[in-house]
């Protein structure tokens, strides 16, 4: 006797072509051209802190998720903006660590994809500034030779770095703590000193575009957060000279890269429309508050891991009504 | 005058938060925020208690142990908790609504540690009554807003397939951890 060909799921009932790993190998693959322009202006080093990255995500997650979520790519996913989010010099075992922590605490002590209340690799990121505060804000000179290290990527735990490297302030830095601005056209290109990710914004931007085209990122929470800060700080600059214009904010630092990856993770954002708003415009005056007033030069990881916990809050003030009442209370 | 009251004010709830900063007040945190309701309750009433024992302490260091320094752990821990016995008493009876949203946690709240460490920081920063005011507000409104964010994350974790090593306080430890990263954020603001 065989069994009847029936097949018994719960709803929703709608069949799609996108599924988790889709999306997932998606995004990934429109990170490709991130990746190659930090190489390009990184060289090997940014490639090689990338995979440090990813590796330690990678074997995180297949050793302690459940079996088979490894395929879904969401721990690729996040071992790749983890990497993007470095410095370029970090010594390679750090960046794996990040990895580690971030897929271990980030996610899967959780209860793995889904549950997560907080972007795993920004906790990844947050772990590694508070554990190795000099190490993270490093900055090489990006150009040079490409095959060249850019700083102790090979140096062992505990050990003290040998190597003196070039470095220079990234464009945050200069203006918070010598008052130098960058020009905006060195910023969109990305030539400038930074996260092995947050160069060229001009990239980050089209990449952003396409999965925005695709329908895999909500539109909603990059472009508030970034009219929030243009407009923030445009204002504050015209209060006071001694702050920066909109646009010089808008194009620095890992602005770009987090609110096209990071605020736009389905995960530990917002759920509704109205409040993916709510959370990008809270998300780009805490951006300003902290890089204009705050100590450290550059706060969107902060930023949207403030907004994370915040999520759950938004997600109830914001929950539609129920189909055929007024009110929630009438739904009730 | 008031910039420094402002400053006072935000950079307790925010920079120094007491529970996410500068881990005051863990009891609660930990224990009362399986609910946002519960944990938003409690909240408010440690606001209102954090501000009487501001007034209290001031008052203590003011006119009573101006001679007796080596005494204010023992007169502090004696007269907040009877200040918040008695107040409690009133509020019983003259405000019975007020008495029925604070609850049990009234009383609960006068041994935690976010109310002993309020009288004693505002010993020795020397905050003036109006200042130690805006300093409790500030340490309540902050204790409020994490066990507010606490509960919410924990609600939402209900139905998480969560690993068994992380059942009950396991994960609630990863969520404050989690928190107090985001809140470094602040650290170090007005420095500069």
């Amino acid at each position: 006797m065989t069994a009847p060909n029936l097949i018994v799921t719960a709803s929703p009932h709608l069949k799609d072509r996108d599924t988790t790993p889709r999306i997932m190998w998606t995004v990934a693959a429109s990170l490709v051209p991130v990746v190659l322009s930090s190489a390009f202006f990184f060289g090997i080093s940014a490639i090689l802190v990338i995979l440090a990255a990813m590796l330690g995500a990678l074997l995180t997650e297949r050793a302690l998720a459940k079996p088979g979520t490894l395929q879904d790519g969401s721990a690729m996913i996040t071992g790749l903006l983890l990497g993007l989010s470095l410095p370029p010099g970090i010594p390679l075992w750090m960046a794996a660590l990040g990895g580690v922590f971030g897929i271990g605490f980030g996610k899967v002590i959780w209860g793995g994809l889904g549950q997560n209340a907080f972007n795993p690799a920004l906790i990844g990121r947050a772990f590694l500034q508070t554990a190795f505060p000099v190490a993270i804000t490093t900055w090489p000179t990006p150009g040079g030779d490409f095959f060249a290290l850019k700083g102790d990527l090979f140096a062992f735990p505990f050990m003290h770095p040998v190597s003196d490297v070039v470095t220079s302030a990234t464009p945050l830095g200069l203006f918070k703590f010598e008052q130098k601005l960058t020009s905006v056209v060195d910023l969109v290109l990305g030539t400038t000193g930074g996260s092995v990710g947050e160069t060229s914004a001009l990239v980050i931007l089209i990449c952003g575009a396409y999965l925005a085209w695709k329908g895999y990122l909500n539109w909603r929470s990059p472009v508030s957060i970034l009219l929030t800060v243009f407009v923030a700080s445009q204002l504050l600059h015209w209060f006071n000279g001694k702050y920066p214009d909109g646009l010089f904010m808008v194009f620095s630092g890992g602005l770009m890269l987090g609110a096209v990856y990071m605020a736009t993770d389905m995960v530990t954002v917002p759920t509704t429309n109205k409040g993916r708003w709510v959370f990008g415009v809270c998300t780009g005056l805490i951006v300003v508050i902290i890089r204009v007033f705050g100590g450290l030069p550059e706060g969107v990881m902060y930023a949207i891991l403030i907004m994370n916990a915040f999520t759950p809050f938004i997600n109830r003030a914001t929950q539609p009504v129920v189909f055929g009442t007024r009110t929630l209370k009438e739904a009730k | 005058m008031i910039s420094n009251l402002a400053w006072i004010f935000f950079s307790t709830l925010l920079i120094n938060n007491f529970t996410l900063a500068m881990f005051l007040g863990l009891c609660p945190f930990f224990g009362v925020t399986s609910k946002v309701d519960t944990g938003w309750r409690l909240g408010v009433a440690n606001t209102f208690v954090l501000v009487i024992v501001s007034v209290s302490a001031w008052a203590l260091n003011t006119y009573v142990l101006t001679n007796a320094p080596y005494l204010r752990t023992i007169a502090f821990i004696v007269v907040i908790a009877s200040m918040v016995q008695i107040v409690e008493m009133i509020i019983k009876k003259s405000l019975p609504t007020l008495f029925r949203e604070l609850g049990i946690y009234l009383p609960l709240i006068t041994t935690n540690c976010a109310i002993l460490g309020l009288a004693l920081f505002q010993t020795t920063r020397k905050y003036s009554l109006l200042e130690g005011i805006f300093f409790a507000f500030g340490a309540g409104l902050g204790l409020t807003l994490a066990l507010s964010l606490m509960a919410s994350i924990r609600e939402r974790m209900d139905l998480a397939d969560v690993p068994v090593v992380a059942k009950r306080m396991g994960l609630v430890m990863v969520i404050a951890s989690c928190l107090s990263m985001a809140f470094m954020g602040f650290a170090g603001m007005g420095s500069g």
